[in-house]
């Protein structure tokens, strides 16, 4: 026996949730693509960079917090939805140093990834340069703030899936950065360079030490597909 | 004899049980004995606890009246919000620091002082104001400021360095006479003025106390709920979520506990009605905080008061320890058999953001005040993960008025849809700063009219987060469905300029976001950056539609009230005073964005480029 299916639409089109899931899940299993970036399979969602913002019934929601219900009419690719993602990747660029050019993380950030999707060429906002600092006290793992972005998928994969706290944050507001579990650096803690939480960063931010540049540009993953691409036509993953 | 970090730490942590959810208490008895909360407290904190040393670290950095570096045995901190500023706060900021020798931030070499600023502290009726410590300075000029500064370095070392805030010598030095009221209490001996211009018929009339709670507790709580729900009360805080169905819905949370929570960190900028209800009515607070326990099921209610209005603290305990004997708090209340309900004070610690409903918990439960996402809603989960109802403070002295003059009594105050009254904060450019309760429905210009407001140009409406209006809405209704507002009135009079005072106000939610979500934390920045741009004289016509484009997304996109709300002086200006924007704009030259400093970017290039300066005329024309 199957357990009931909850209707709603997407754009228009038809779409079956499961009891429990989020509009993202729900989405993601019909082939439809919500831009996200914060949110991570096996992480709890957290609902932070406002990128899978949707409007349900016409009001803002996070697709990836919102639970499904029965009958909801859920916009996604609007015109209006695509210039606020836009804006908000193109605050996450301009909040930060980043340097994609000579980033090893080039070709496989999804911050990068989700600004060639939107066609960003160059921020509409000015940037603002900020000071931020490194880390390279650890062995085998190097943090670059300049690349961080405040997801907390690290905070939140070192504690869900590694069992450890290696992350949390520090401040608030524009002042706000990510913060490690010891008073001496990241070489203080418990990390580890396998440790999901370093796997887990979307942009350069968490990198593994003397692993740069591996993947030659043309095969890194964002070059063979758009991000996205494999929740809209899954039968290419298989 | 001095203890370590470590032992006063465990002393503290054993006073709290070990309980981790009352980390920022335990963090705050730490900061009063230790002076700040450091790394070796910070450790032991976490050991002691079982909780990361990150997470510890992260809730004082959160808090800004939590430290992680010495600080001087008496912060002084002047309050720079808009009324303040408007009566000289700025001047007695000059005073200070030429008093003291240090900057804003800065603590004086013999660590006697510490001076910072402060958002709203809820004395605007008596700006310009600030807290040394625990104890409020009310109308300070820059000549007392320095004088006091003077007279506290005269003082003998224990009678500043004690433990307890505001130790007597200190605190006799600070208060020179006592305000009116309760203010002059015994547990409370402050110099603050209630400044109660207008009793209304609601919270500030004399009624017999704990009728409400006696005809309450004659009812089943179904029946408590359902005359809350005929009266049509509406939160008081700016929400105005229907108070009954907040109820409805916690009461109906399957659950072996339900929390009741009063949001008293009135921090919206421009407001100060429950500092005067907490003052002159609080046991009318308790008495509607127990009327909801009642309602909702809940056995525990909690009291979140914001740091600033740590005064009142003592005095509060006080009352709810008088009810508690009294039979009023603590088990089968009144003697109705089953019903237990007691109250605690959790103390804030100066961030604005917890007096959004889901922060707030987050706080009451020893984490940083992030908000949290909805669903689940605090009615389903809220408190330790429990069912809870959070309310205003106003909110909840509707209560006991509305069970006992019945609600047809209630309803029948205000208009349509917006039943009783509502206690408004005003101050600004008029003659009578302070609280008045006039009925929901109230024209602006009638408060404008009582508060001695001549000629305003601009009226701040519900703070910051509300709207900025102008003379043409001066004929609007206080009320639900048109002036929405949680009381702040901040009056503008001529030669004030709307757009410098909403630059201002994005200050402080630039200050105040908690950083959690993109729109709010990067927006707020930006939209700052370009009106002061536009201040400056550099902006173009494109930087208007740039303004209410961006505002829209922050607004739109953001997690809680804070982003959903803080484009709003940006975007209400730019409806009520769009004149003033285009008066500034500037025509570019052929060719060229208005906003590129020519001058300023040659500089730079030429410092980048390790060039001598080059000459140029003011135009920004080279020569």
């Amino acid at each position: 026996m199957t357990s009931p299916t909850i209707p709603l639409t997407v754009d228009g089109r038809r779409i079956e949730a499961r009891p429990g899931q989020t509009i993202l899940d729900a989405a993601d299993e019909a082939g439809v693509y919500i831009p996200r970036l914060c949110w991570m399979k096996q992480l709890l969602p957290f609902g932070s960079c406002r990128v899978c913002t949707v409007r349900v019934n016409g009001r803002p929601q996070a697709a990836c917090t919102q639970p499904v219900a029965p009958g909801m009419v859920i916009e996604n690719d609007t015109a209006e939805l695509r210039e606020l993602r836009r804006d908000l990747i193109d605050m996450l660029f301009v909040e930060g140093n980043h340097f994609c050019m000579f980033c090893a993380k080039s070709g496989n950030c999804e911050l990068q990834a989700l600004a060639y999707r939107f066609g960003i060429a160059a921020p509409r906002y000015p940037f603002a340069f900020p000071q931020r600092s490194r880390d390279a006290s650890h062995p085998a793992i190097l943090i670059d703030r300049d690349r961080c972005v405040l997801c907390a998928r690290c905070v939140r994969a070192s504690r869900e899936l590694d069992g450890k706290a290696v992350f949390g944050f520090e401040g608030r507001g524009p002042g706000k950065s990510i913060a490690v579990n010891a008073a001496d650096g990241l070489g203080g803690t418990d990390a580890e360079a396998s440790d999901h939480a370093v796997a887990a960063c979307p942009t350069g931010s968490l990198m593994v030490k003397r692993i740069g540049f591996a993947v030659p540009v043309g095969e890194r993953l964002f070059d063979q597909a758009p991000i996205g691409s494999k929740i809209e036509s899954p039968a290419a993953e298989k | 004899m001095l203890m370590t970090p470590e032992a006063t730490v465990a002393a503290i942590c054993e006073g709290f049980g070990h309980d981790r959810t009352r980390l920022l208490d335990i963090l705050q008895s730490v900061q009063r004995q230790l002076g700040h909360v450091g790394e070796a407290a910070v450790d032991a904190l976490a050991a002691d606890l079982g909780i990361p040393r990150v997470d510890v670290a992260g809730v004082v950095s959160f808090y800004s009246f939590l430290s992680a570096s010495p600080r001087g045995h008496i912060v002084i901190r002047l309050c720079d919000d808009v009324p303040d500023r408007m009566l000289g706060a700025d001047q007695v900021g000059c005073g200070l620091v030429e008093e003291l020798g240090i900057q804003f931030g800065e603590t004086t070499a013999d660590g006697l002082f510490t001076l910072e600023h402060a958002s709203c502290i809820g004395m605007s009726d008596q700006a310009p104001a600030a807290l040394f410590n625990d104890v409020v300075v009310p109308k300070l000029g820059p000549g007392a400021a320095r004088r006091l500064v003077r007279e506290i370095r005269q003082l003998p070392l224990e009678a500043v360095v004690s433990a307890a805030p505001g130790a007597p010598a200190l605190r006799r030095l600070l208060v020179r006479e006592y305000g009116d009221g309760q203010n002059a209490h015994d547990l409370v001996r402050s110099a603050v003025e209630n400044n109660l211009r207008r009793a209304g018929e609601v919270i500030f009339a004399d009624r017999a106390a704990n009728a409400g709670l006696a005809k309450a507790l004659a009812m089943s709580p179904a029946e408590v709920i359902r005359q809350v729900k005929t009266a049509r009360l509406r939160g008081r805080g700016g929400a105005g979520f229907p108070t009954g169905m907040k109820w409805e819905f916690t009461r109906a949370a399957a659950s072996d506990q339900r929390y009741l929570i009063c949001n008293a960190d009135e921090g919206e900028p421009g407001t100060f009605k429950d500092r005067v209800i907490l003052t002159e009515r609080p046991e009318l607070l308790f008495e509607g905080m127990t009327i909801a326990g009642y309602a909702i099921g809940a056995s525990r209610g909690l009291l979140y008061l914001r740091g600033e209005y740590a005064y009142l603290r003592d005095y509060l305990e006080d009352i709810l320890a008088r009810r508690r004997v009294a039979g009023l708090l603590g088990e089968s209340i009144s003697g109705k058999a089953g019903f237990d309900f007691d109250i605690r004070i959790q103390l804030g610690a100066g961030a604005y953001i917890c007096g959004e409903e889901t922060a707030l918990i987050s706080s009451c439960e020893g984490l940083r005040g992030d908000p949290k996402n909805r669903p689940p809603f605090p009615a389903q989960r809220g408190y330790l993960g429990k069912p809870t109802a959070v309310n205003n403070v106003e909110t909840l002295c509707c209560v006991p008025r509305i069970l006992e003059m019945g609600s047809g009594w209630f309803a029948s105050i205000g208009s349509g849809k917006s039943t009783g009254t509502k206690l408004l904060s005003v101050s600004g450019d008029c003659t009578r700063r302070g609280v008045y309760e006039v009925p929901l429905g109230t024209r602006l210009a009638a408060v404008l009219e009582m508060c001695g407001a001549e000629d305003p140009l601009a009226v701040q409406v519900g703070g910051p987060s509300g709207q900025m209006v102008g003379a043409a809405d001066f004929a609007r209704e206080i009320c639900f469905d048109d002036l929405a507002t949680g009381g702040a009135l901040v009056v503008f009079g001529a030669g004030r300029d709307p757009l410098e005072i909403a630059s201002q106000y994005l200050a402080f939610f630039i200050h105040k976001s908690c950083g959690y979500c993109t729109p709010c934390r990067v927006g707020n920045v930006l939209l700052k950056e370009r009106l002061d741009r536009i201040l400056a004289g550099r902006g173009e016509a494109a930087d208007l539609e740039y303004l209410s484009s961006l505002a829209g997304t922050v607004k739109t996109a953001s997690r809680c009230g804070l982003g959903q709300t803080s484009p709003n002086p940006v975007l209400s200006t730019l409806r009520s005073f769009r004149s003033l924007y285009e008066a500034r704009l500037k025509t570019p030259a052929e060719g060229r964005q208005a906003g590129f400093d020519f001058a300023a970017r040659l500089a730079e290039a030429g410092r980048l480029a390790g060039r001598r300066p080059v000459d140029v005329v003011a135009g920004g024309e080279p020569r």
